[in-house]
């Protein structure tokens, strides 16, 4: 692979060294050494039938369906064309009697054993089988005897159900589990006409990923309960959008029928995710569909109680207590959240704030990071791929950024990059890293100082592109922590880029659509405080639930409750919509249109599938009618005004004039001249020696709404629990399992403890946001570290 | 228990560290822990993908391949009677029968004390002797009735003790390698030089 220097754009003309040329039934194709015929026909117009072969995996050869003849010095040569790699002069015919007659051949005696239960099969329809049965195939078959029998379905994990005798054995979904996801818990068991794609005996194939297997099984095999008998393909609608769940925004085709979501397909676009999608971001479109939406505006009554109102009551009043509050001053008004949404809605909103001079609002939650990092020299996700070392100063991107987890992990099998793990415990990826830096938190900045010594990682970082990948790997730490670990790094590597990953669906573009704090307006955390020492007239909520999601409890609390108003925007009564005076339906994913940001800061489209549920309506029309309601007319009536003035009016979002780019890969935001960091002496607080310094991360399966509200997923989260390392387990005097005190200066809850090798000594892992106790009733986010001590319960 | 004991622990790593990769060494872990527990449990399954690096579910693929590897108790003779063609001539269907009687158990089963299970098994390639049987993979030709029976009464005094060892046996003498000895091969996505053989070839 040559490396393409982005600072000159022109590309080289010079000849290149791999370049081959081959004749594919007559035609000449231009393909590079390495390539399998397969790959270089995919650029004509002639199709060559295929089982196993997926672009994204290693060919195996498996299915034999894509014979194909090359001409020899001895004549023509029957070859698997996906197995084959191209040489210059050669010559392919695909369309030959020879060919047709062993594909035929191959097709038939794949029939053998089907079941041909088409009409009951999910994948009658899009099947590869069906399809170059009927392309491919010969027609008949000539095997009358009694077909293979096994038990139809089996489910091999909570949402993959198997049917054996559909299978083909192409291996594509083996090869996924264990090449692409590194989860290989599915694997070909027995032999011969027994083989059987199966799990280990009561381990089922409970991967984040096990969804991509039932989108590439080129047969009815594999099925998803989210989506088994739900609808018939030649009856759904199709739109391409991404995937807002997290902020990797992979590509995805939102699929709809009877105006209803019933599925999300990846999508292959070669900057984002190849075409893989997580678990979560696949299956949570139930959440939409869920019988909990909100419908119709709510609004207090006398009595306190929320109930059902109208629209232009429901607005006329939010509309007065905005202009109360600003009466009283715009300081006492402030807007958190948005990052639900999508970059219009959070310009809409960023809009009005402006028109109402509320410089008070913040998209970041209280977890987020300090905005100079996307003022760095910005690194894409594809430059993983090239990049010589790949730093890790970032969460479990396996837990909260799955696929881009995938695309480390793929450069780090394929021995393109290094990967070195700055972390305070060891993550999904720790297995693939060349050098592990594990450190107690607070200390991360002096580790990477310590290690300008060291010989070997120098050397490394000097061998080429270095990608930084940086976040907030402990939400027990504050993010200036991060900023001075990332400052290290960029002393020891002038020339390394940054991926700023916070995890937040559109963060990125709510950040720059304008919901940030400005001319010294307050982020999350500082209007929560505000609001409990009673300064905030209204606060908004834009798809924000302080109460559950911002990890200090006892902060969310106290600022909801000390908020004299509270309006909320929400698809779901939340925690803390349920307290508002006035909550307001939203339209959700794939019931809006608009654009999204993902964590590179790529703007892509997200696409309506389905029309809004009840009287529900995008976050961007609340806006706008809340501005005409309170005089402040924002200038736009559709969804088109808005996005031309969002384009001209906010200076990063200028290359989404390319709208062909911005429906399909998407393109990169304009980023500001870059600044340098300056290196800090941060002085870390000492442990005392009895403690256990907090590490407090995200899981995948949380209490996140998605999540709760998508039946496929909501039981597939853990519950708290307290996890230290197993040598520090005899000095806690607790056994594993039992249930521990679990106290720091903020609060004191109980929970089960728990013993991983991947944790640090001296440190605790906790866990976020999942079921049992909350472990945000232990964080303080105006503290550097947190820590805790663990006690036996008496 | 059935995961490796401590001294069969010593020698699976003996194994591994014979090969490139140490997943390489399954097939050899899959005999070395039916040897110890005369069938391949679960937890034994568990134990060497642990100790290779793979996953349970691989260790099953692999294991599952193969018809030696057993995964229900057997008993401590395996009586596989050949009924392919040659044997099915010279009468393995009586002596089958004659076998299912002098056992009680139908073939498939296992003797209430856990001494034999009797299969059914495909050419042994020895149809020149017809009909074979193996006991523990060890070969019996021409079979007749009464020698079956003496085979039994053998087995079961210990007088056969010596030549048939108890089920996943392979071999009694262990072959050792030195670490010194091996050839200390590194694995092909590890390797940094083209091996000797292919020294002045084109790369294939
Ligand atoms: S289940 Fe599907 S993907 Fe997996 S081997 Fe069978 S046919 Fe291929
Ligand atoms: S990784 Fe993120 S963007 Fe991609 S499918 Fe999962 S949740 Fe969606
Ligand atoms: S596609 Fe080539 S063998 Fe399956
Ligand atoms: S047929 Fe029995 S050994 Fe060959």
């Amino acid at each position: 692979m040559t490396t393409v220097d982005s600072s000159n754009a022109t590309p080289e003309v010079a000849v290149d060294p791999n370049a081959v040329s081959v004749t594919i039934n007559g035609k000449v194709v231009a393909a590079r050494k390495g390539e399998m015929i397969i790959a270089a026909a995919d650029r004509t117009d002639d199709f060559i039938p295929r089982f196993c072969y997926h672009p994204r995996m290693e060919p195996v050869g498996m299915c034999r369906q894509c014979l194909v003849e090359v001409v020899g010095p001895r004549g023509p040569m029957m070859v698997v064309s996906c197995m084959t790699p191209v040489a210059d002069g050669q010559v392919v015919n695909t369309e030959t009697e020879g060919v047709k007659k062993a594909q035929e051949g191959v097709l038939e005696l794949l029939l053998a054993n089907h079941p041909l239960d088409c009409p009951v099969c999910d994948k009658g329809g899009e099947c590869p089988l069906q399809d170059q049965a009927f392309s491919h195939g010969p027609g008949e078959s000539r095997f009358v005897e009694e077909k293979r029998h096994y038990e139809k379905p089996i489910a091999i994990s909570e949402n993959v159900y198997l049917d054996r005798e559909r299978c083909i054995l192409c291996d594509r979904c083996t090869r996924f589990a264990d090449e692409v996801a590194g989860d290989a818990l599915i694997s070909f068991t027995s032999r011969g006409n027994n083989t059987q794609v199966m799990t280990f005996p009561d381990e089922p194939f409970s991967s984040y990923f096990s969804g991509n297997t039932v989108q590439i099984c080129p047969v009815g095999a594999l099925t998803a309960k989210p989506y088994r008998f739900k609808a018939r393909p030649w009856d759904i609608e199709h739109v391409e959008s991404t995937c807002t769940t997290c902020s990797v925004g992979c590509r995805t085709v939102v699929q709809s029928s009877r105006d209803e979501l019933v599925r999300y397909q990846g999508v292959d676009s070669q900057p984002v995710n190849w075409g893989w999608l997580c678990d979560k971001g696949r299956f949570n479109f139930e959440s939409i569909n869920s019988k909990d939406r909100l419908t119709t505006p709510l609004i207090k009554d006398a009595s306190g109680n929320l109930s059902a109102t109208s629209w232009s009551v429901a607005i006329d009043s939010a509309a007065r207590m905005l202009r109360t509050a600003l009466t009283v001053s715009p300081q006492s008004v402030a807007f958190i959240g948005g990052a639900r949404g999508t970059n219009e809605d959070a310009f809409a909103w960023a809009q009005l704030a402006n028109a109402l001079g509320v410089d008070s609002r913040d998209s970041q939650m209280a977890d987020g990071l300090p905005p100079q990092v996307f003022s760095l020299p910005q690194a894409t996700i594809a430059d993983i791929d090239t990049a010589k070392t790949i730093i890790l100063l970032a969460p479990d991107l396996k837990e909260e950024l799955p696929v881009l987890y995938l695309r480390v992990r793929h450069a780090a099998e394929k021995r393109a990059g290094r990967v070195v793990e700055v972390s305070p415990r060891a993550t999904g990826l720790a297995g693939k890293a060349w050098k592990k830096v594990h450190v107690e938190p607070g200390k991360t900045a002096a580790a990477l100082r310590a290690l300008a010594t060291d010989a070997a990682f120098t050397a490394q970082l000097a061998s080429g592109s270095v990608v930084v990948i940086v976040g907030r790997m402990n939400l027990a730490e504050s993010e200036e922590s991060v900023v001075h670990a990332l400052a290290e790094v960029l002393h020891m590597a002038p020339h390394a880029t940054v991926l700023p990953v916070l995890r937040r669906g559109n963060v990125r573009g709510a950040i720059t659509a304008g919901l940030t704090p400005r001319n010294g307006g307050k982020s999350t955390a500082e209007i929560l405080e505000a609001a409990a020492a009673g300064k905030i007239e209204c606060l908004v909520l834009l798809g924000a639930d302080p109460l559950s999601d911002v990890p200090d409890a006892d902060l969310a609390r106290r600022g909801i409750s000390g908020a004299r108003n509270i309006i909320a925007i929400d698809t779901f009564i939340t925690q803390s919509s349920a307290l508002a005076d006035i909550v307001l339906p939203a339209a959700a994913y794939g019931e809006k249109e608009g654009t999204t940001t993902n964590v590179e800061g790529r703007i892509s489209n997200v696409a309506q599938s389905i029309t809004p549920v009840g009287t529900s309506r995008p976050d961007w029309m609340i806006a706008v009618e809340l501005g005409t309601a309170t005089s402040h007319d924002l200038g736009v009536a559709s969804y088109n005004e808005l996005h031309a003035a969002m384009i001209s009016g906010v200076r990063e979002f200028a290359p989404a004039v390319d709208t062909h780019a911005v429906q399909h890969d998407g393109v990169i935001v304009a980023h500001p001249t870059p600044i340098t960091l300056t290196r800090t002496d941060s002085a870390s607080s000492e442990r005392n020696s009895y403690d256990y310094r907090a590490v407090v991360s995200r899981k995948l399966y949380d209490n996140a709404i998605g999540t709760a509200k998508s039946p496929s997923l909501a039981t597939l989260g853990e519950t708290s629990a307290v996890i230290v390392n197993p040598l520090d387990v005899p000095r806690i005097g607790a056994q594993v399992g039992e249930s521990v005190r679990v106290t720091s200066p903020r609060g004191s809850i109980a929970l089960p403890l728990h013993e991983s090798v991947d944790v640090l000594r001296g440190t605790a892992w906790l866990p976020i946001n999942l079921g049992g106790s909350d472990v945000r009733e232990l964080l303080d986010v105006a503290k550097d570290v947190i820590d805790l001590k663990i006690e036996k319960m008496s | 228990m059935s995961r490796l004991n401590e001294a069969n622990i010593k020698t699976a790593l003996e194994i591994i560290a014979r090969y490139p990769r140490p997943k390489s060494a399954l097939i050899p872990l899959l005999h070395l822990s039916q040897e110890q527990n005369g069938f391949i449990t679960r937890d034994a399954m568990v134990h060497l993908g642990e100790l290779v690096g793979v996953t349970s579910a691989e260790v099953y693929g692999t294991a599952t391949f193969y018809e030696m590897f057993r995964f229900e108790p057997v008993g401590k003779y395996l009586v596989n009677i050949c009924g392919t063609m040659s044997c099915a001539l010279m009468g393995a269907g009586d002596l089958m029968h004659h076998a299912e009687h002098k056992l009680g158990v139908k073939a498939g089963g296992t003797t209430a004390d856990g001494m034999f299970t009797l299969a059914h098994a495909e050419c042994q390639a020895a149809c020149t002797e017809a009909p074979t049987l193996q006991v523990n993979y060890r070969f019996r030709y021409k079979v007749t009735n009464s020698d079956f029976d003496a085979l039994i009464d053998d087995l079961k005094s210990g007088k056969l003790s010596d030549e048939i060892p108890s089920h996943g046996v392979v071999a009694r003498i262990r072959q050792r390698i030195p670490a010194d000895r091996g050839v200390g091969a590194v694995a092909p996505e590890l390797a940094t030089e083209n091996p000797v053989w292919m020294d002045g070839k084109a790369a294939l």
